[in-house]
């Protein structure tokens, strides 16, 4: 859910980054983080604990606590809350401590 | 490997002014932020500043984030920036390790400040790692970088500045700030700050803090109840509250470890807000030319972080030879500044903090 009116701030809402989430083609803007743009779809599970496997959503936005890390282009453990969001990305869930990616 | 003669660590409101007094000074330097953009947490505060107008008191935290970014963009020649850019080692032969992306680096300095700011502080209680549960600072940053609400109904916990500041910020995003729970007998942040709050109706309710949260995979309530004079929970005065985001907002600790892991003396000073290097009056830890600025070592507001970065940049430089023209005077100046900016009643725990930190008070 975006800012519509602010009485200080603006958001130009113009460019539209298209990118996939576990597969499903969404989009957010210019401007926005990996984990802002999930969160104005209204995804808040960005990871699950690794032992338990409990819903981890974003906690710090400094790149500091590691509860928004996801798999990003096939690698693991990017803090989403403080990566930019890109046209194409592939973005999905992470549920393990991560493994190396296929071309390493 | 790359040699710098000033790698400084963090492009917040300390880092970047260190920076700027050291390039007036004739200094080459790295600033390094692990964020894709320098500025620190001032690009999410809409909130204009207290203070004097030295430290752009009545400006809005956005609008001296631009002020210091600027400052730094003057000197080209004189200041590199690397963004997106992690710094996860430090040694005693002052070589620093980076990561960037995927890639390593290493890269040297003659000197060193530590930058690095400070981070929310978590709160211990049933279930507080629900989705829905967030920093109060992550959802500033949420709301006034990104323009992205972090929901409809929402519940602060702590009454410090920050969280009076962000449940402010939240009402004028157009969020039902539904409560704001205070364990202590009063209100910690400035009466100013209350007021507003209280004026649009919002409830401020002290001796009162969050027991569990409530949801399977995302927030959905929270059961709070009231404390007795021990802080514990009363039994039988629990109530559920329907929201679908808490905040927290109980302080902030140093992000020191990297002072730690270059070797500098530690001290557990809990008015400063944790674990913080011990520094002589020129902010020098105990590890030679590694000087420490800004929240690191202690948390302050962001005016107290610009000022100790101009003095650890003045201090820098002079030790690696290129003393300031307007040395005498700036330092003077710059002690005067932080002497007023810690005088007020809200001041006291950074006063006794320091004096602590010094061994000059005993707890």
């Amino acid at each position: 859910m975006r800012i519509q009116q602010h009485p200080i701030l603006q958001f130009p809402h113009d460019q539209v980054i298209h990118f996939t989430f576990d597969g499903k083609p969404v989009a957010g803007i210019a401007g926005d983080t990996i984990a802002s743009a999930l969160h104005n779809l209204g995804v808040r599970v960005l990871s699950h604990s690794v032992e338990k496997g409990r819903a981890r959503g974003f906690y710090c936005a400094i790149g500091n606590c590691a509860s928004c890390n996801m798999i990003v282009d096939g690698v693991p453990n990017v803090r989403t809350c403080i990566t930019p969001l890109k046209e194409g990305m592939v973005v999905k869930t992470q549920r393990n401590k991560g493994v190396l990616h296929e071309h390493l | 490997m790359n040699t710098y003669e000033l790698v400084i660590i963090g492009g917040g409101p300390a880092g970047l002014s260190a920076a700027k007094v050291a390039a007036e000074a004739g200094l080459h330097s790295l600033v390094i932020e692990r964020d894709y953009k320098i500025g620190g947490q001032l690009v999410k505060q809409t909130h204009m500043f207290f203070g004097s107008e030295k430290q752009y008191a009545k400006t809005r935290g956005i609008d001296i984030a631009s002020i210091l970014i600027d400052d730094v963009k003057r000197h080209p020649d004189k200041i590199e920036v690397m963004t997106g850019t992690t710094v996860v080692g430090l040694y005693p032969d002052h070589v620093i390790t980076l990561l960037q992306g995927e890639e390593y680096k290493k890269i040297k300095a003659e000197a060193i400040i530590i930058a690095t700011g400070a981070s929310e502080k978590f709160l211990a209680f049933e279930n507080n790692d629900l989705p829905g549960i967030y920093g109060a600072g992550a959802v500033q940053t949420l709301m006034n970088v990104h323009g992205v609400l972090p929901g409809h109904d929402v519940v602060m916990v702590g009454s410090g500045n920050i969280g009076l500041i962000v449940s402010y910020q939240l009402m004028q995003a157009g969020v039902n700030v539904k409560m704001v729970l205070e364990a202590a007998d009063t209100i910690g942040g400035y009466k100013v700050h209350a007021s507003k709050l209280k004026r649009l109706g919002v409830d401020i309710r002290t001796r009162m803090s969050v027991k569990k949260a409530i949801g399977t995979t995302e927030l959905n309530q929270i059961e709070i109840a009231w404390l007795d004079d021990s802080w514990q929970f009363i039994d039988g005065t629990e109530q559920r509250v329907d929201v679908d985001a808490l905040c927290i907002s109980v302080g902030l600790s140093p992000l020191s470890s990297l002072a730690a892991m270059i070797g500098c003396e530690m001290k557990f000073v809990p008015l400063l807000g944790g674990n913080v290097p011990i520094i002589d009056e020129y902010h020098e830890t105990t590890v030679k030319n590694v000087f420490v600025a800004g929240d690191v070592c202690g948390v302050e507001e962001a005016s107290s972080a610009i000022v100790e970065g101009y003095y650890a940049g003045l201090m820098v430089a002079k030790r690696l030879g290129h003393e300031h023209p307007d040395f005498a005077a700036r330092k003077a100046d710059y002690e005067t500044q932080l002497d007023n900016l810690r005088s007020g009643p809200f001041g006291e725990k950074t006063r006794l903090g320091l004096l602590e930190l010094r061994g000059e008070r005993h707890v």
